[in-house]
């Protein structure tokens, strides 16, 4: 089993983003729970997704407390959550920002990708609400290797409410740019 | 002695300015004083300073109470920036200072 | 017949819900928003508006109104419908008593949400256990499959007429409600035929006006209504299994009935748990199982009737038995551990211990049942709550 928590801010796709990689991984016959844990319902709030991903039936419905990868995509974060909180020795951590962004030498795998610009470049959100979540996405199964990019692509084309190309289009940008530490 | 779901603090003390990504930046020198803002302002973020020493628009202006945000609190909704009717509000993202 | 047009796709339990209620057929919706159940309301508003569904949708200003609206919907012979969960399931709640004592096959989704104050929105079952006595049988659900699936079931045991009584299906707030997992939607034909049209013998009609409720003195039938009621609530417990039955075998399904035995058979300890937390301890039994524990899980899915005799059937040969109940109710113990102990009263030996755990939300984890079940080792009958003052 493949545990994943996000991070983001209320109103920038994090939930979203949980549930594209939960339809990307269906696609390739997965079983797959994804879920929010909402503060409190509102945009700029912190909210953390959680998705699960295994080859069987998941019976665990508790939160991630040991997840396998950590997805931040807001780095303002970084100064109210503890991003890495049980995260798996040698599990990784992808962040939207550069290198430099995040501290660790807890012998984690850290990811750097700048979704916001790819957002940005793909008119996806506007500059005080840029939607990163495609873009974390396409980094992710670059990094990851638990779901293809084209089933990635397949389930933002299928959960998109709008502006498929643009989405499909920072997906690719972002698994080209991506980099590993 | 019981526990009660009671707040033993003044909520005032709970900072709630790490729900915002832009905050509202008053630029005083075009700032009449016509508190629209503070009117607005659903948090009760925004404050009245009664000796304010900020640029005006007009040296009969410069001693009028004027508003200021409470920065602890604000969080960062831009209702004062959209009501203010001399454009004097500007919301600014979180992180770039300008 | 294999069923036609069967779809599997990743849903949330509230859309899990709509879409049972489309398939179910139902002709009128009346609801209020309340987190989390608010995603059953605006789907259904969404199905109606897309005529996807063949319903009348209503707005009303509270849960006590959606209530009185679902409840003289289903007098004039239509299937209704409504949603609710926490705060909004106390204010209904005269109205609940009403429409079970009318005898009328309501169906209602329940997302279990705790009570304030203080103001809380995540799982807790104080909601529907504490209207445990009004009549209305209760269904709780462990996966979105059973969401879906309990209000298609739900409504043909209700609708039996040796039955006749309103049912409440339950899914925990945010775990089931907002937790996206794979579904088999079932397919719309086979659907309809299991469930067919609802024929409501005493409906309201123009030709032929009757008195619904009104004053019933001591010496009137008033006691052997609620006999009757009773009795019907009780008969349920065939009902269930046949239309269990029925229902797996029409949809190739594994709808367990009133409750699922998980690794039972050669079990020395056992918890019984009720709703999503279920699956967490099947998750630990296994992962106890491979360390040499013999340990099960009894999970009730049918707590109103309350399945007794086959509770008692289970817990053959078991050590030692506990009890969850995830809600509080200041009753000497438990609701579910009340029910349970005085179903086995002097008919077992063993001791039964009670677990109170996950209020307000509080996460249930695999740590949390390891404790359990090694508690249930003691041989006593305690009451104990489970990670509270950060134990």
């Amino acid at each position: 089993m493949y545990e994943i928590r996000f991070h983001g801010r209320g109103g920038q796709g994090a939930v979203t983003a949980s549930k594209m990689l939960a339809m990307a991984a269906f696609k390739e016959n997965k079983w797959v729970t994804t879920f929010p844990f909402y503060g409190t319902e509102r945009r700029g709030a912190p909210v953390t997704a959680f998705t699960r991903i295994d080859n069987v039936k998941i019976e665990l419905r508790s939160q991630i407390y040991e997840p396998d990868a950590v997805i931040l995509l807001d780095k303002s974060l970084l100064k109210l959550v503890n991003v890495t909180e049980g995260l798996k020795p040698h599990g990784l951590v992808l962040i939207n920002g550069k290198q430099g962004d995040f501290e660790s030498n807890n012998g984690f795998k850290v990811a750097y990708v700048d979704a916001t610009s790819i957002a940005l470049k793909n008119h996806l959100g506007d500059p005080s609400h840029p939607i990163v979540n495609t873009a974390i996405l396409g980094a992710f199964s670059k990094v990851s290797g638990i779901v293809s990019v084209d089933s990635m692509k397949s389930a933002v084309r299928d959960i998109s409410p709008s502006k498929i190309n643009e989405n499909v289009n920072a997906i690719e940008e972002a698994y080209e740019e991506v980099e590993v530490v | 002695m019981v526990m009660t779901p009671t707040a033993y603090y003044p909520t005032t003390n709970i900072k709630t300015s790490s729900w915002r990504t832009s905050k509202p930046v008053i630029d005083y020198s075009k700032c009449t004083r016509c508190m629209i803002c503070w009117k607005f302002c659903p948090d009760v973020a925004i404050d009245i300073n009664e000796n304010p020493d900020y640029e005006a628009p007009a040296d009969r202006i410069k001693k009028m109470e004027a508003p200021f945000i409470d920065y602890d609190h604000c969080k960062g909704c831009g209702i004062c920036a959209n009501e203010c009717p001399f454009d004097a509000i500007e919301m600014v993202r979180e992180g770039e200072d300008k | 017949m294999k069923a036609q047009n069967v779809t599997r796709e990743i849903m949330t339990g509230n859309e899990a819900v709509a879409t049972g209620v489309k398939l179910a057929r139902v002709k009128f919706i009346s609801a209020y928003p309340i987190t989390p159940q608010t995603a059953i309301v605006e789907k259904l508003a969404e199905m109606v508006a897309n005529n996807k569904i063949n319903a009348k949708f209503i707005e009303v200003e509270s849960e006590h109104s959606a209530m009185a609206s679902t409840m003289t919907s289903e007098m004039t012979g239509i299937r209704s419908f409504t949603a609710s969960s926490s705060h909004g399931v106390l204010y209904m709640h005269e109205m609940l008593h009403w429409v079970a004592g009318s005898r009328l096959p309501v169906l209602m989704a329940v997302v279990n949400r705790a009570i304030g104050p203080p103001w809380n929105i995540w799982a807790d079952q104080t909601d529907s256990i504490t209207q445990r006595d009004t009549g209305w049988m209760q269904v709780y659900c462990e996966s979105n499959q059973e969401a879906m699936d309990s209000i298609l079931l739900g409504y043909k045991v209700a609708e039996n007429k040796n039955v006749m009584l309103p049912i409440m299906s339950m899914q925990d707030a945010f775990t089931l409600s907002h937790t996206s997992e794979p579904v088999i939607i079932r397919d719309e034909s086979d659907a309809y035929d299991y469930i067919g049209d609802l024929n409501l013998p005493f409906s309201i009609d123009l030709k032929n006006p009757l008195g619904y409720g009104s004053l019933m003195p001591p010496d009137g039938p008033f006691m052997e209504l609620k006999k009757d009621m009773r009795d019907s609530m009780y008969r349920a417990i065939e009902v269930v299994k046949e239309e269990t039955k029925k229902f797996n075998e029409k949809f190739n399904a594994d709808f367990p009935g009133l409750i699922e035995n998980f690794m039972m058979e050669d079990a020395d300890y056992a918890l019984i748990t009720m709703g999503s937390m279920s699956s967490t301890g099947k998750y630990t039994v296994r992962k106890l199982r491979e360390k040499g524990m013999k340990v099960g899980l009894i999970r009730i899915l049918f707590y109103r009737p309350f399945p007794a005799e086959e509770i008692l059937k289970s817990i053959k040969g078991l050590k030692g038995l506990g009890v969850l109940d995830r809600s509080i109710t200041f009753g000497q113990r438990g609701a579910v551990y009340e029910d349970v102990v005085t179903s086995l009263y002097n008919k077992t030996d063993i001791p039964i211990k009670n677990y109170v755990i996950g209020l307000g939300g509080r996460d249930i984890r695999v740590k949390d049942y390891e404790k359990m079940y090694e508690g249930l080792m003691e041989g006593e009958d305690s009451m104990e709550w489970i990670n509270v003052g950060g134990k």
